[in-house]
């Protein structure tokens, strides 16, 4: 009746019980809370139930962050751990839980943390710099939502009902078979990734027809802000490749649930296929989240530079040829399994050759600084912070892009403090520079300077006192995913270094923390009140902030790049065409109610409770088909109306 | 948004895509049924290929009317970077994965193939 | 004032067919190379039998032919459906679906015989590598077609309960698509599985 779950599969490890309380603790009390505030309603109506993107991306956000509070309590187990297990002791963690520990480390950080923030930071911006009132697929939009949310919730859920994945973030074969991994922790793994997978890969289709399709008039494909063309490019890449994970994925789970042998290391299977596909998915992953982190900073440095982006043309071939070279290096992830010079050769240079296209980016972000007017503002400071951490990262990419290198420094601390360079001096300063840039064109008010600052320094110090010392530790040859080492290796005093990086890091986590609630305290002093704080250059600054529902009153027409600034520097507004009706999307449970019977689906198939499984997926299809017959999913909002609700949000602006 | 479809379309594509799929079957039943031997193995499979990527061509015009919209041609677009991508991604994995093969033979095979290879006589 | 409403009415009816074509096309490429993928793992496992039987010892190739003939002219009598639908003639659209429908199922069902021949015979897809690639690659195309029908029931019931209006006629479009993607498919795997197998 109820497959493998039994009474057992709770956790009975000290540590383990208490993560699992403090999270089942947590849960409750976010739901007391809201039933005591009484806002079921309100959230139920305004936010659970919405298609508006930009209701979408908030709470995309506020899963990204709730995760990387989740995320970051791994890492600082993983370094107390390693600070403390040296020779006689053996720290805090069983081997068991620090392997589960470091598996939901990547797998959470990368697919919860960083892709949240990134559809999160799409969903709130890409509409309104292209001039549009929605994206478009609205109700798709919404089912993207609630798959990535079923995913998160089945990771989480594996620490109070069973365990987690201890087979590494890409779960290798065949230690993630079902001969060496019997328990269900793979299979939680597999089912979180493919259902968030499927609703990154949902994005991906809804984005790209939403750039091809929905531009305003005017608005040329060289004309488009370079953060809308690092989504455009970033969304190909996502069609192109998150394909190859579901299949792999796919072929995983059959080897573990039916017995198939395509990954065994018996019966005619072959591991390396495994390694060779999900990498062929997992370098594209890589750039697929960096690269709107370029967008945002070529956004960024130009509007604080006061200029326009330097090497406009150059930093759209420069996207583009990474995003197609990303799909021609992926065997650098495995150099050393074995393939010949030839392979090993191609793979290599093709990495190296890269470097080239990123380095034009990183000389044209930084030419746009050169005689402009920069605002030393948090989201500059995120940036120059970017470009210090991510050409050292970039460096020691190139460095072991050289297959000899590599076999001397694969599955070293090297490799594990190189890709965090890249992914923390990458990916998530450039999200936080975006938060904070935009963060007033969605919400109204702008975010507290000074603590935006301490944030800041502790992140960029935290970051070089974890990182540099495991490059370090690399060289000195300590192996990535260590639990325990003897004394005489004498790694234990750059551990204990890495182990205060990652406190000072948290320190910073808190300042942000504390920024936003001091920000939310104090928002009267800090309200925008012209819907152009920064002196902007492109349409999200046109319209009022906070953003109305409907984005933009008229549609604009545009006849160049950054078409605001060219307004404001002719001392004239954007062209101004008739008040017309608007076609709006209706709010629909139908994406939560889906994404319901896909969380039962995936818990049962985990668990193995067929008839469980069987009803997820026939109530989904059900859903899906009583959605698609329904003809009433849009209402209209008169000339009348719209004109009447722009006035009052501009009065707003000119009163105050 | 009307493709331009015509009754005249399906019926070419159709009758093209019988004729395909029936030779290629001759072909191949000839070569297994018969014990002469009319084509080379290789021969064979360059020609079941051909026909395969002859035939998915006739598909993709007369059936899916690839390249008939209007401009801009988002939906050629879009299959053309498939196809680049498609073909990194198959050849890729095959070039690497016969590679991996050769080298991680047992050691024993991977002696004799060396020595073979490099001319080596002991 | 009807007259420009209608219009702009018009205007984001076209507009919104072409998103969602563009939108299902944009899909549809995303399963290609999920079939890509398929393809790669059955090529490099097809020679990884573990001492049981390889694709020459299983496939019957008249029984393929039959298959592959049914498939493809599935494929035509979906078009004609689809011209039939431009027509506005109801009633020559559900006939079509209705022997799109009824090919479809036969294909289905000649797929799964196959399917249980070999697993009677011992053959199943835990027997090796190559057996597991190619239920796999097979049966996730039997898995589409299955999807394939499902759909074409509940567009029939749509356009029998709705008539052809605007939704129904742009369905009937995507499902054309869908349906004829699948014939390419079945064409690769014809190919490479069943006819460079025999070989």
């Amino acid at each position: 009746m109820l497959g493998k779950l039994t009474w057992d599969a709770l956790p009975h490890d000290p540590v383990v019980l208490g993560g699992a309380i403090s999270l089942v603790l947590g849960a409750i009390s976010i739901l007391a809370l809201i039933t005591y505030l009484k806002r079921w309603r309100w959230l139920w109506r305004e936010w659970l139930t919405s298609v508006d993107p930009k209701r979408i991306g908030v709470m995309y956000i506020v899963v990204a962050v709730v995760m990387l509070l989740r995320g970051g309590m791994d890492a600082a187990m993983i370094r107390a751990q390693q600070a403390l297990s040296v020779g006689s002791s053996h720290g805090f963690l069983t081997s068991d839980h620090f392997q589960q520990i470091f598996s939901a480390h990547g797998t959470i950080m990368i697919f919860f943390v960083a892709m949240g923030l990134m559809f999160g930071i799409i969903n709130l911006i890409l509409p309104l710099q292209i001039g549009a009132r929605d994206v478009a697929f609205p109700f798709m939009n919404s089912v993207s939502f609630w798959l990535f949310t079923v995913g998160m919730v089945l990771v989480n859920l594996s620490l109070v009902v069973g365990e987690f994945a201890a087979a590494g973030w890409l779960a290798y074969p065949p230690l993630s078979e079902l001969a060496y991994s019997p328990g269900v922790g793979i299979d939680y793994w597999i089912w979180s990734i493919q259902i968030a997978g499927i609703g990154s890969l949902l994005s991906g289709v809804n984005f790209l027809v939403t750039i091809l399709k929905l531009r305003c008039p005017g608005m040329t494909l060289m004309r488009m802000p370079v953060f809308v063309w690092s989504v455009l490019v970033t969304m190909v890449m996502i069609i192109f490749a998150f394909p190859i994970l579901t299949a792999t994925l796919a072929m995983l789970s059959l080897d573990r649930t039916l017995g198939m042998h395509f990954f065994t290391s018996g019966f005619g299977g072959n591991p390396m296929m495994y390694v060779n596909l999900i990498w062929a998915w997992g370098h594209p992953e890589v750039y697929i989240l960096v690269l709107p982190a370029f967008g945002i900073f070529s956004e960024v440095v130009a509007t604080y530079s006061q200029k326009k982006l330097f090497g406009y043309t150059s930093m759209v071939v420069a996207l583009i040829s990474i995003a197609f070279l990303s799909f021609i290096v992926w065997l650098h992830h495995f150099f050393t399994m074995g393939a010949g010079a030839d392979v090993n050769a191609f793979f290599g240079i093709m990495t190296m050759v890269i470097a080239i296209p990123t380095g034009v980016k990183v000389f044209n972000w930084l030419f746009t600084m050169f005689r402009g007017r920069v605002h030393f503002k948090t989201p500059m400071l995120w940036f120059m912070g970017f470009v210090t951490t991510f050409t050292i990262g970039g460096s020691t990419g190139v460095l072991m892009a050289v297959p000899a290198i590599d076999f001397q420094l694969h599955n070293s601390l090297f490799l594990v403090a190189h890709f965090h360079n890249i992914i923390i001096g990458g990916v998530v300063f450039g999200y936080f520079a975006g938060l904070t840039y935009w963060f007033p064109k969605i919400f109204g008010f702008k975010l507290n300077e000074r603590l935006g600052r301490y944030a800041f320094w502790c992140w960029i110090i935290g970051f070089l006192l974890a990182f540099v010392p495991l490059y370090i530790l690399g060289m000195m040859g300590a192996t990535r995913r260590l639990d325990h080492y003897d004394p005489s290796m004498g790694w234990q005093g750059l551990f204990i270094v890495a182990g205060v990086g990652v406190a000072v890091i948290l320190l910073g986590v808190g300042f942000q923390l504390l920024q936003l609630a001091v920000s939310i305290y104090q928002r009267k002093q800090n309200m925008d009140v012209s819907g152009d704080p920064w002196n902007g250059r492109t349409l999200e600054w046109s319209i009022p902030s906070p953003a109305p529902f409907y984005n933009f009153a008229v549609t604009p027409t545009v006849s160049s790049r950054d078409p605001f600034w060219a307004a404001k520097k002719h001392k004239t507004s954007l062209p101004q065409g008739e008040y017309q009706d608007i076609h709006m999307p209706k709010n629909t449970p139908m994406g939560l109610i889906i994404a319901g019977f896909t969380f039962a689906f995936g818990f049962a198939v985990v668990w193995h409770i067929w008839w469980l499984a069987g009803l997820g997926l026939a109530g989904a299809i059900t859903s899906l088909i009583i959605r698609l017959s329904d003809e009433d999913t849009e209402y209209v909002i008169t000339a009348a109306e719209i004109k009447q609700l722009d006035q009052q949000a501009r009065a707003k602006g000119k009163l105050a | 948004m009307k493709p331009r479809v015509t009754l005249k379309s399906y019926i070419i594509g159709f009758a093209l895509s019988l004729l395909l799929t029936i030779s290629v079957y001759l072909f191949v039943n000839d070569h297994v049924t018969t014990a002469h031997e009319a084509f080379s193995h290789g021969f064979l499979i360059a020609l079941i290929l051909c026909l395969a990527v002859v035939q998915l061509v006739v598909q993709l015009v007369f059936f899916l009317h690839l390249g008939q919209e209007t401009k801009p041609r988002w939906n050629l677009a879009v299959f053309g970077f498939m196809m680049v991508i498609l073909i990194v991604i198959v050849g890729g994995s095959l070039w690497i994965m016969s590679n991996l093969k050769y080298n991680m033979q047992s050691p024993g095979d991977t002696n004799t193939r060396i020595m073979n290879d490099e001319g080596i006589h002991r | 004032m009807t007259e420009t409403a209608s219009t702009l009415k018009t205007i984001v009816h076209a507009e919104s067919d072409s998103k969602t074509l563009l939108g299902f096309w944009v899909y549809l490429m995303t399963d290609c190379l999920l079939f890509a993928s398929l393809f790669a793992t059955y090529a490099v496992l097809h020679n990884n039998t573990f001492g049981g039987p390889g694709a020459k010892d299983l496939f019957s190739l008249p029984f393929v032919l039959g298959e592959t003939l049914i498939l493809l002219t599935s494929s035509f009598t979906i078009g004609l459906g689809i011209l039939a639908a431009h027509k506005q003639n109801k009633k020559q659209v559900l006939t079509w679906l209705g022997i799109t429908f009824l090919l479809g199922a036969a294909f289905l069902s000649m797929e799964l015989t196959e399917f249980s021949r070999l697993v009677a015979e011992g053959n199943n897809w835990q027997r090796s590598g190559f057996l597991s690639a190619f239920f796999t690659l097979v049966g996730t195309h039997g898995l589409h077609i299955a999807t394939g029908l499902l759909w074409t029931l509940v567009l029939m019931a749509q356009a029998w309960r709705m008539g052809l209006v605007r939704t129904t006629v742009r369905r009937l479009m995507l499902l054309s698509l869908f349906w004829h993607f699948l014939d390419v498919i079945w064409i690769l795997i014809f190919s490479i599985v069943y006819m460079m197998g025999a070989l």
